[in-house]
């Protein structure tokens, strides 16, 4: 019995240093396959003959894309793993605290007041920050008025997102209600996430905000494996727990904020890369989690982008593709795990 | 020591505790008693600061728990509340580093990866080590918490009723682990518990709460009494001798 009960925890060791010694080796292969996707994304099947001016055109248009499609991993990527650090599930995504819901409502607004044409004529860099700072002020506002009270919660908070996002999302539809059907047919274009519609002159910015962010979170790694743990255990332990909740969430906002003024709305993205990344990783450090997410998300998103732009011709169909078989992974995960 | 002075603590128009005046010397194993509700547990969250009271002060060593540096105070003293769900994987040494993270903030050094060999020893888990914490019994995951408080190293140690959902032999088990950390390692060890047989075996001194404030301080053998324990939990107690330790009888 007791020698059955012995073998079985010598099992388990062996399993468990297999599993973590592995990390390396799937970290540089998961990344290998990310680089090789971005150079199939930017060298096949370009029309223009090799070396000539329109090649060079080609391949530094494809650039932008694989240029968004990082930030977009980037930010969902980590954006959700530490979001399900501090909020302690794997289950939400921060799209819960009403991101995408808010991000409708601005584009809404605008085509509302202003009509379809504002929509063209006010793109551009000072739109996206605005959108930014808007979405990021929302969620500091959010999260400042609930810290701030007495019976502070993390649930309270999470359902306050929810109801607000659900407002937002019927102050929209009422707007789209009210706008004449070719006004309605340029907004809902926007509506989709598209990494099409990505502009050079953002990358710079939005690449700028991710490294300013990531080197942030890296040097809080060891404190979010301690916030992790919970409230009271991360109070024990010394960790202001609060002030570094406060923190992660906001650098999630902008984050979350980031992409989505980038590229549109991605609900599911963050958790299939979050999920995918738990799976691989086996264990929780951040120290591995992180950078998981970061290669995870590139690869996932620059594999099926390749896919679907140079296979399947079908490059504006991405996102909702993604949001598909993220939607169905989340689905059956509820219904295999329960709500835990 | 800890010094409870003046403490106080109403939740909404609940009066919870208080006034509390209590001193709990340096060394040992201390043991809160009380019936339901008695707000044994309130006063420990409080002085782990995990909770503030509405008034008084409480301090542990020369640290007051309100105003001083978290980090500082977590060097001092560590809380392990029962109830610990959390939805991180780690294996049993991952936890175990944790606790050294007051003192190495993540970067552990040959003498973090020591308290950690020492904590795990300790409470008999070097072969489960490599476990993750989702694939061990209560039991064990209990164990698992405590190492990470003892490999914190603080003088002091408050747990919250330990020895729930540990059956016979593990709670004897705990206990022991406990009395020992006190006697070999210098600690202090401040418990809530609910079997008062526990505390009359184990503790140096009991402390008896009924309606938020503390009723008797004093030996095993001054408050483990049938006149004592009658007054606390309002139902008739028994006390006999069993060995040198006194043993409630209440089950009739």
């Amino acid at each position: 019995m007791a020698d059955v009960s012995m073998r079985a925890t010598a099992r388990a060791s062996a399993e468990t240093s297999r599993v973590l010694a592995a990390f390396r080796p799937r970290l540089i292969g998961i990344s290998v396959l990310a680089v090789l996707a971005a150079l199939a994304i930017l060298f096949y099947g370009n029309p223009a003959p090799v070396g000539s001016r329109g090649y060079w055109i080609i391949a530094e248009s494809r650039m932008v894309s694989v240029g968004t499609i990082l930030i977009v991993a980037f930010c969902h990527g980590v954006g959700t793993v530490v979001f399900h650090a501090v909020t302690n599930n794997r289950i939400l995504t921060p799209s819960i605290l009403g991101f995408d819901a808010l991000y409708r409502v601005i584009q809404t607004a605008l085509v509302f007041f202003f009509g379809a044409g504002a929509v063209a004529a006010t793109d551009g860099l000072f739109k996206v920050v605005v959108q930014s700072v808007l979405m990021v002020a929302f969620a500091a506002l959010l999260y400042g008025w609930l810290f701030s009270g007495t019976h502070t919660s993390l649930h309270v908070l999470l359902l306050v997102g929810v109801v607000m996002g659900m407002g937002f999302a019927s102050l929209s539809t009422f707007m789209q209600r009210l706008l004449t059907p070719s006004d309605f047919d340029i907004l809902t274009a926007r509506l989709f996430g598209n990494i099409s519609v990505s502009n050079v002159t953002y990358l710079p910015w939005g690449g700028l905000v991710c490294v300013v962010v990531g080197v942030v979170l890296w040097r809080r790694r060891h404190v979010l494996d301690v916030v992790a743990l919970g409230r009271e255990t991360a109070i024990s332990l010394g960790v202001g727990y609060r002030r570094e909740v406060l923190i992660a969430l906001t650098l999630v906002a902008v984050l979350i904020s980031v992409s989505t003024s980038l590229v549109g709305p991605m609900t599911f993205l963050g958790f299939v890369v979050a999920l995918l990344t738990y799976q691989i990783v086996g264990s929780s450090e951040h120290s591995r989690t992180l950078p998981m997410a970061v290669a995870v998300g590139a690869s996932t998103l620059l594999i099926a982008y390749f896919i679907l732009r140079h296979v399947f011709y079908a490059a504006g169909l991405i996102n909702v593709i993604i949001e598909l078989v993220g939607g169905l992974v989340f689905l059956v995960y509820l219904l295999r795990k329960g709500l835990r | 020591m800890i010094t409870v002075s003046n403490l106080t603590k109403r939740y909404g128009s609940v009066h919870a505790l208080g006034p509390i005046d209590l001193e709990i010397p340096r060394g040992g194993v201390t043991a809160l008693i009380g019936p339901n509700g008695a707000g044994k547990s309130t006063m420990l969250t409080i002085i782990g600061r995990l909770l503030s009271g509405d008034s008084g002060r409480v301090e542990v060593g020369d640290l007051d728990v309100v105003t001083s540096d978290s980090r500082e105070l977590a060097k001092k003293l560590a809380i392990l509340r029962q109830e610990n769900h959390f939805v991180a994987r780690l294996t049993v040494r991952q936890l175990v580093g944790l606790g050294r993270f007051p003192h190495s903030q993540g970067r552990m050094h040959p003498h973090d990866v020591d308290a950690v060999d020492m904590a795990l020893e300790f409470l008999d888990l070097v072969h489960l080590q490599d476990r993750f914490l989702d694939e061990l019994s209560g039991g064990q995951r209990q164990r698992a918490y405590v190492a990470m408080v003892l490999a914190q190293e603080t003088d002091y140690v408050l747990l919250d009723e330990p020895l729930n959902n540990l059956d016979m032999r593990h709670a004897v088990a705990m206990m022991r682990q406990l009395r020992r950390a006190a006697d070999e390692l210098g600690r202090t060890i401040v418990v809530v518990v609910h079997d008062v047989n526990f505390a009359a075996a184990y503790a140096d001194l009991v402390v008896a709460m009924v309606d938020g404030r503390i009723a008797h301080v004093g030996s095993p053998h001054e408050v483990i009494t049938p006149h004592v324990l009658t007054e606390v939990f309002g139902t008739p107690v028994d006390v006999i001798q069993h060995r040198e330790h006194p043993v409630a009888v209440y089950y009739q």
